[in-house]
């Protein structure tokens, strides 16, 4: 092989409660690259990114995936998160007691293993923010309590540009977005490409977020099997005929 | 169980040193007039103070352990006078303070010489400079800070007469009267009409005393329109070779005058923790409990609020956490007497590895109270299915014109919150500590910095090795 793989899925199967959902899923991503997961609703998409991170409710029944060149199907998810594996949680959760800033922090410490300069770690965060378009008073609020659904995922955004992970998967971070916030978020996304030069993973069901966005595949999930693989003019395509012609 | 086993070690070094004692023989009894008129003696006691002692040996003698609550059998009352004189008889060694103090002691930071003092076997902690300071400061706006002792015997000598065990009387129930009847310890706060103490006065720096952290008593005094945050307690475990805790907190809130009192307690795990708090307040004053309740084996309380006069206030703020081994029955009470009157508690229980954590709320309404407003939220976390966590609300309302609200919730750590945590690189067991620190911070978002970071420490060291 050529190209360098960051991730490299070998006929994944995966149950959630005995419930078969992924099948003979096979995937690679390479670095630097950008893939989209489309598909309808209730197709495995997600349980894809959740199993990748390694929820333990995703019940990996066969298959391997590797990650830097490393079988990680049995790790924990804490140990991928610090190899470089990052979620954009679809519904994040509140969590009382932490503040946004703190957790960010205590979150990069973990995982260079080094403490954070305080000053450098305050003014990267505020400009994160800002390109975000986020109010500075969010860093030192409790993590996404109280904070609106699109807060929320401005939130995990902010979390992906500052830890730089090699490899972002975003579960549906467009959904319940407003045309603003989409765009904003769309421009975080852009950010991560570029300066941190790390793979993403866009898990979607809709495009918007995709348009100003540089796409090197685009996969389509059916039913737990990955159906299409293509370049990203595949996008346009299941913008005008939908997802029909798979099914 | 280990609490137990430890508990007679105890005893036994009791019975070896016994055989040097001139009055070995009184040991084997229970508490005698002979022995609490030494304790006056050996305190200086004014003559009143004699008698009150006396007094409430023989209420003492007369009541009934309480037998509503979790048990306290462990406690030996045939021999409650090794629980009262130990330190005369004793010289604890520091290679005898159990490890898993020595380890919390290492984990919080404490210097060295201030653990032994902590654990009862240090000579005393050189921290009387640091306590005097603090005094001299405050003195300068008239506030009286001292040890209820000399107190007694200073300019404030009718002031101690008048409050002293006239809210908490020696009659509320047994462990007060044993309280009565040989308290040591503690201190006397007086503020005096409209003074503000800015800094928080801390008794952190008397812990050390001699005798005190057993039966010490606290006497706070706010007069008309003063305000004072007083806090109570450290983070580190009080290490006492006598299991027993009763000690006793009386706060008078005078006119308009507002108190805080904030308190850490944790005690070593082998503790009996049966405390006794009181505040009185007039009118349009406000009292604000702040209460963390960590370690002991067994503890029972309930700080209790009398709102006396119209328009008085009060807000208890809670958090306790049941780890293995432990019962800890804790809550608040509060009596609306006056009209106009308010009262808000909002606490969280927390328990695991088997602990067990009850809540009782108690609010009385009286018929000249119109016009209440009380509310009661009690949040309970069980982090796993052995521990259990119960809620006992108790509602007396005598006017129809009252607003009074009370509402329960339990749970536990959702699986997903534990993984969204991890999925930034957390480790399991940092996680659950997280969102169990979390969950506290009701009372941690009212303690002064410090005072949280050392509670979150303690979250910390009490969630260590929950995992698996």
């Amino acid at each position: 092989m050529s190209k360098e793989l960051l991730l490299e899925v070998k006929n994944l199967n995966v149950s959630v409660e005995e419930k078969h959902i992924l099948h003979d899923v096979n995937l690679e991503i390479g670095r630097h690259e950008t893939h989209v997961l489309m598909g309808p609703n209730g197709t495995g998409k997600s349980t894809l990114g959740y199993t990748l991170v390694g929820n333990p409710r995703y019940q990996v029944e066969s298959g391997e995936i590797f990650f830097q060149g490393k079988n990680i199907t049995g790790e924990p998810v804490n140990e991928r998160a610090k190899s470089g594996m990052f979620l954009s949680f679809q519904n994040p959760l509140e969590v009382p007691g932490v503040t946004l800033s703190s957790f960010i922090r205590s979150a990069l410490e973990q995982k260079t293993g080094k403490r954070v300069r305080f000053y450098d770690f305050k003014k990267e965060l505020a400009e994160k923010m800002k390109l975000l378009q986020m109010d500075p008073s969010y860093a030192e609020r409790d993590l996404n309590v109280g904070f609106s659904g699109g807060e929320k995922k401005k939130a995990e955004i902010l979390q992906m540009l500052m830890l730089k992970p090699e490899l972002a998967i975003l579960d549906e971070t467009d959904s319940g977005l407003d045309v603003d916030a989409v765009r904003t978020v769309s421009k975080g996304i852009e950010e991560y490409q570029k300066s941190s030069k790390g793979s993403l993973l866009i898990i979607t069901h809709s495009t918007k977020i995709l348009e100003a966005l540089h796409v090197d595949f685009t996969h389509i999930m059916v039913e737990g099997h990955i159906v299409k693989t293509a370049d990203a003019s595949l996008i346009n395509e299941v913008n005008e005929n939908g997802f029909a012609k798979y099914e | 169980m280990e609490e137990k086993s430890y508990v007679e070690d105890i005893d036994r070094s009791i019975y070896d040193i016994r055989d040097d004692e001139k009055d070995a023989y009184k040991l084997k009894e229970g508490l005698t007039p002979e022995i609490v008129e030494q304790i006056s003696k050996e305190k200086n006691d004014p003559v009143w103070m004699q008698n009150f002692r006396l007094q409430s040996l023989q209420i003492y003698n007369e009541m009934e352990v309480p037998d509503w609550g979790p048990s306290i059998e462990g406690l030996d009352m045939d021999h409650i006078v090794t629980y009262v004189r130990p330190n005369t008889r004793m010289k604890g060694k520091w290679s005898e303070v159990p490890k898993d103090i020595k380890d919390t002691f290492e984990r919080l930071g404490i210097p060295q010489a201030e653990r032994k003092s902590l654990a009862g076997v240090g000579a005393q902690y050189d921290s009387e400079l640091v306590y005097h300071n603090v005094r001299e400061e405050v003195a300068a706006q008239g506030v009286i800070y001292t040890d209820l002792e000399s107190a007694m015997h200073g300019e404030h000598a009718d002031m101690i007469q008048k409050h002293f065990m006239k809210l908490v009387k020696p009659n509320d129930h047994k462990f007060a009267a044993l309280h009565g009847a040989v308290w040591s310890g503690g201190s006397f706060v007086y503020v005096p009409k409209g003074v503000d103490v800015e800094i928080p006065l801390q008794s952190y720096f008397r812990l050390n005393a001699k005798g005190a952290g057993q039966f010490e008593h606290t006497l706070i005094i706010v007069d008309e329109g003063a305000s004072l945050h007083f806090i109570e307690g450290c983070s580190a475990p009080k290490y006492n070779v006598a299991n027993l805790h009763a000690g006793c907190v009386e706060l008078y809130v005078g006119k308009n005058a507002k108190l805080r009192y904030s308190t850490i307690e944790n005690w070593s795990k082998n503790m009996y923790n049966l405390n006794t708090k009181r505040a009185l307040v007039e009118e349009g004053g406000t009292i604000e409990w702040v209460s963390g309740s960590f370690g002991s084996h067994v503890s029972y309380l309930y700080p209790m609020s009398v709102l006396k006069g119209k328009g008085a206030r009060m807000e208890f703020t809670g958090v306790t956490f049941a780890g293995k081994g432990q019962n800890l029955d804790t809550g608040a009470k509060v009596v609306h007497c006056a009209p106009d009157t308010s009262s808000y508690m909002n606490t969280r229980s927390i328990s695991k590895d088997g602990g067990i954590s009850t809540f009782r709320s108690s609010v009385v309404v009286t018929k000249e109270a119109k016009g209440t407003k009380s509310a009661v939220s009690c949040q309970s976390l069980m982090l796993d299915s052995e521990s259990r966590s119960d809620t006992i609300p108790a509602m007396d309302i005598r006017t129809k014109d009252a607003n009074v609200g009370h509402e329960a919730q339990i749970g536990n750590i959702s699986d997903e919150a534990i993984f969204y945590l991890m999925s930034r690189g957390m480790s399991e067991e940092d996680a659950r500590a997280c969102i169990v620190s979390g969950f506290a911070d009701n009372v941690s978002k009212e303690l002064p910095l410090e005072y949280a970071l050392e509670m979150n420490n303690l979250i910390r060291l009490e969630m260590k090795g929950s995992i698996g």
